[in-house]
Formats: structure tokens, C-alpha cells, sequence
């Protein structure tokens, strides 16, 4: 198939940027950090629906982890306010962890999920917390010379 | 003939918009003026030297050495806040990258539909239900965001800021997120040295002056007066201003809403954010988890610069993320009314190189210059009033 793609490097050096769509935050339950999880349509004919919600939903459930207000984190405020804080230099935050591991699970996604698909998903870190931004890539060969493969909806070419 | 580019690698906040200053190579982040937080640190070293130095000699040998030291921690701890305050990032929300932005242009054009000509569109308002209460979300057009809630852009750094408090010129920095605890130590921890030194400053010139007399203890100890003056003045001001936000904990309010009025009551609208108790409210505002910046000060990216010196200003582009080499990020494309005036001839410069699909018309002005110390969340809320 035109956009089957088997590693990432590959996806950089033989595709060229389509579109990108942008997954908003959703504040229905405050400032803490969630991402909406509904289905983007110009990703309908690239990915299946399930699997975009169950990444975003891991997201998700990762962020409420780092944001979650309970004994650990009431420790790690009190112990840092007696040392003025200082114990922040040689220490990681709670936060610090848990986004360490948000960047290796989006690492894993576009690794085994994304990039075969011809999607790449940027961390949401470099985008300030504010979007999901998944780019989409369309194969620079295969223009034109496609043999039944479907079509790509919003490809066009900037 | 094409100009030789030469490509450098730079840290990411020798390229950030917005009129922070930077220092130790992006470690430290202040805003511009800076001359009223010296005053600050000049105050409070200056009046615990002097204390350290007339009082604590004579006070260590006749109460005991234990009130020097405990001084001591005290005055370590306000500086190591009043620090720590002023040099972090308060939680500034980075600007949208030229495709997020036309996204979001998109997204508002299709919700506003055909606007008549000559009819002005409305104003960019996203509506956002928070347990069970309607909150506006603003759109900024100096960083082409809608703001989440509780941000608020500060005109005097010219940034968005996530949960804006104020911005304070003693720190020489906003107060928001990331830093707001900070601050609350600092005006407490400044409150209670305050007391400390005032207490034992009368406590000092009672005793002396029990066997000198009054006239000659001012007369050995100089300082004394110095100190107690500037004690009186700060323990209004500074006792005030933590009392004013221990209450604005206990609602789990910041001071830009208080101001503004957000959750006054009127028309039944309530703080959303609040957890109806205090204690939880004071645990989420100052135990909370400690948020970390997502301004990759000190990241390193690419910049190209043509060799000859005529080129207005260069243009780059991040390499941070390998598949985002189409993107360059530049000066905003849209100039208007809040755009820093560094960065016109910038955006003349970009707007001639990129290859940007359409170019929109600037939004009517109706708010005030940036030079007005109001945010742009007041300038936003008087033409919303005036339309």
C-alpha cells in the first residue's frame, strides 16, 4: 500500500508533510490537564477510531497521575518548603517522572501505532500542554501512481 | 547571488517572543525592569545587616545566642523565596506555532459563519462548562491562543500566563502557576522577619536603655533607628498583602479574579475551582504538585543567518523535532496593535520569505496602547462591553 511506512526514519526521508490536526484541551473537569478524545475527521481513513481514543485516553489517565493531589504529593510539597526548596536542585519532581514516561510511551505509539500509518504524534510538552498535534504525512512517490489504494482525505499538499 | 547562510545552534530563549529578560544562559527569567526588585533585595539585606550588626551582639549576650541564629535561618529563607520567585518562569503559556494558529483561525471562522460586509465579526469567545458553571475562554491575539482558564496575558512581559495572578515589580516577575507558592512564602516568611526584628529591636532598646539610658543607647546603636522605621512601613504593607492572600487561598481565588470581580456572586456565578473547603484549597494552592516549565529555556535549535550583515532579522527554524523541518518559527504574520515593536520589521522581513497561504486583515483596533499597565484581559473586557 502506498502509505504503509515501516519506521519512522523511513517516514522522514521519504514523505512529505500533508496537514496537521490538533487535538484540543478539554477543561470540562478544570484546569487539569485532559485532551478531548473525540475523532478528529480528517484522521477517519488513517487510523482506526479506537486506537486514537485509547492513546489519548493514556494520556490522559498519565497527566491525572502527575496532577493527582494526595499523600505523595503533599510530602513532596512539605518536605521541599522545609528545605526552601532547595531539594529541587539535586531532585526529580513527581511530574519530572511521570513526563518522562509520557515521552516514551508517545515515543512507543508512533514507533508501533502512528508512523506505519504515515501519523506522527508530537509530545504535548512542545506545544505547551495546549494541543496534541498529529502530523500527517503522504507518501512522495506514491503521487499518481497509487493502485487502488484509498484516497487521503485533507492531503493537500502546502 | 544568493547569500552564504550560516547555520548556528542557539539555546531556544535567545529566540522566545516577549519582553523577559534572561540571564546565566536561560536559567534565571525576569522581567525588563528590574530596578524595584533591587530595592527589595537592597531592604532586606541592608536591614538584616544592620540588625546582625548593632543588635545581635548585645542580644546574644544578654537573652540568648539562639535569637542570631533563628534570625539568621529566617533571613536565608526569605532570600532563598524572594529568589526563587523572581528568577522562574510564572507559568507562561508559549505562543501557537504558525499552523496551530491557522487552525484555529479555521476552526473560528466556520463557527462564525458569513459575517455581512462592513458588519464587524464577534468577538473570539469559547464557552467551556466547569463544574456546572459557564466559563469564557478568551482568545489572545498577541498569541494566537484561546486562553485556557485562569490564564491571563500580562502586557508589561507580554506573555500568557497559566493562573495569572498579578504582576508583582518587588520580585521583578509575574506571579502564576508555577511560582505563586513561592511568592506566598516569601510575603509570609518576610512577615514574620519583619515582627522578628521590629519585637527584638524594642526589646534591645528597652534593655539598654534600662541601664544607659534611652538618648545613649540611640547614640551606641544608630542602626536601631533605621531598622525599626523601615520595620514599621514594611509590617503594614507586607502583613497585609499576606493576610489579603492567605484569604485568597482559603477560596482558591487568584488576585487578577478578585479584581475583576469573576466569582463576586452576581448572577449566581460561583468559583468554579474551588473545593469548598478551605483546607483542601490551601493544600491544592501550596502542596500541590510542582509544575514544570514547558518554555524549553535552555533547549537547543538551529538558526539560519546569511553571512552578509543586510538582512533585517534572520529567520529560523526549530530542529528539535525532527519531522517539523517545514515549519519556521518567525514573528507573528498577523501584525496588530500588541505586537512588541521589536519584532515589525521582523514580521515585514518574514512576511516577504514565507510562502504563508493567506494573509488576514489586522482586527479593528479598539484597545488601549500596550503601554497602559492594564492586561490584556481588561483591554478585551472594555471592547467586549463596548461592542
Amino acid at each position: 500500500m502506498a502509505t504503509e511506512f515501516h519506521n519512522l526514519q523511513e517516514l522522514r526521508h521519504s514523505a512529505s508533510l500533508a496537514n496537521k490536526v490538533f487535538i484540543q484541551r478539554d477543561y470540562s473537569e478544570g484546569t487539569t490537564c485532559r485532551f478531548q478524545t473525540k475523532f478528529p475527521s480528517e484522521l477517519e481513513s488513517r487510523i482506526e477510531r479506537t486506537l486514537f481514543e485509547d492513546t489519548v485516553k493514556t494520556l490522559n489517565n498519565y497527566y491525572a497521575e502527575a496532577e493527582k493531589i494526595g499523600g505523595q504529593s503533599y510530602l513532596e510539597g512539605c518536605l521541599a518548603c522545609t528545605t526552601a526548596y532547595l531539594i529541587f536542585l539535586c531532585m526529580e519532581t513527581r511530574y519530572e517522572k511521570v513526563l518522562k514516561k509520557i515521552a516514551k510511551y508517545i515515543q512507543e505509539q508512533n514507533e508501533k501505532i502512528f508512523a506505519p500509518r504515515g501519523l506522527l504524534v508530537t509530545d504535548p510538552i512542545e506545544r505547551g500542554m495546549r494541543v496534541i498535534e498529529i502530523s500527517i504525512y503522504e507518501d512522495r512517490g506514491s503521487s499518481g501512481s497509487s493502485s487502488g489504494s484509498s484516497s487521503v482525505s485533507g492531503s493537500t499538499a502546502r | 547571488m544568493s547569500a552564504v547562510m550560516i547555520t548556528r545552534k542557539v539555546r531556544k530563549w535567545e529566540k522566545l517572543p516577549g519582553k523577559n529578560t534572561f540571564c546565566c544562559d536561560g536559567r534565571v527569567m525576569m522581567a525588563r525592569q528590574k530596578g524595584v526588585f533591587y530595592l527589595t533585595l537592597f531592604l532586606i539585606v541592608g536591614t538584616c545587616s544592620l540588625f546582625f550588626a548593632f543588635e545581635c551582639p548585645y542580644l546574644a549576650v544578654h537573652l540568648s545566642p539562639a535569637i542570631p541564629v533563628f534570625a539568621a535561618l529566617l533571613f536565608l529563607f526569605v532570600i532563598a523565596m524572594l529568589l526563587r520567585t523572581s528568577f522562574s518562569d510564572p507559568g507562561v503559556l508559549p505562543r501557537a506555532l504558525p499552523e496551530e494558529a491557522t487552525f484555529i483561525e479555521m476552526e473560528i471562522e466556520a463557527a462564525n459563519g458569513n459575517v455581512p460586509a462592513g458588519q464587524r465579526p464577534p468577538p473570539r469567545i469559547r464557552n467551556v462548562q466547569i463544574n456546572n458553571q459557564i466559563v469564557k475562554l478568551k482568545y489572545c491575539y498577541t498569541c494566537k491562543i484561546f486562553r485556557p482558564p485562569r490564564a491571563s496575558h500580562c502586557s508589561i512581559c507580554d506573555n500568557c500566563v497559566d493562573r495569572f495572578d498579578h504582576h508583582c515589580p518587588w520580585v521583578g516577575n509575574c506571579v502564576g502557576k508555577r511560582n505563586y507558592r513561592y511568592f506566598y512564602m516569601f510575603t509570609l516568611s518576610l512577615s514574620l522577619l519583619t515582627i522578628y526584628i521590629f519585637t527584638f529591636d524594642i526589646v534591645h532598646v528597652v534593655m539598654r536603655s534600662v541601664d544607659n539610658g534611652f538618648l545613649n543607647t540611640l547614640k551606641e546603636t544608630p542602626g536601631t533607628v533605621l531598622e525599626v522605621l523601615v520595620c514599621f512601613f514594611t509590617l503594614w504593607s507586607v502583613v497585609g498583602l499576606t493576610g489579603f492572600h492567605t484569604y485568597l487561598i482559603s477560596l482558591n481565588q487568584t488576585t487578577n479574579e478578585d479584581i475583576k470581580g469573576s466569582w463576586s456572586g452576581k448572577n449566581r456565578v460561583q468559583n468554579p475551582y474551588s473545593h469548598k473547603n478551605i483546607f483542601k484549597n490551601c493544600c491544592e494552592v501550596l502542596c500541590g504538585p510542582a509544575f514544570p516549565s514547558v518554555l524549553d529555556r535552555r533547549g537547543l535549535m538551529q538558526e539560519d543567518s546569511p553571512a552578509s550583515s543586510t538582512s533585517a532579522a534572520p529567520s529560523s527554524s526549530s530542529s528539535s523535532n525532527p519531522m517539523s523541518q517545514t515549519m519556521k518559527t518567525t514573528a507573528p504574520l498577523i501584525p496588530n496593535e500588541h505586537t512588541p515593536d521589536d519584532a515589525k520589521p521582523s514580521i515585514a522581513a518574514s512576511a516577504e520569505k514565507s510562502d504563508s497561504p493567506k494573509e488576514e486583515d489586522p482586527p479593528t483596533p479598539q484597545v488601549p496602547p500596550l503601554a497602559s499597565p492594564e492586561t490584556e484581559a481588561d483591554a478585551s473586557l472594555a471592547k467586549d462591553k463596548a461592542q
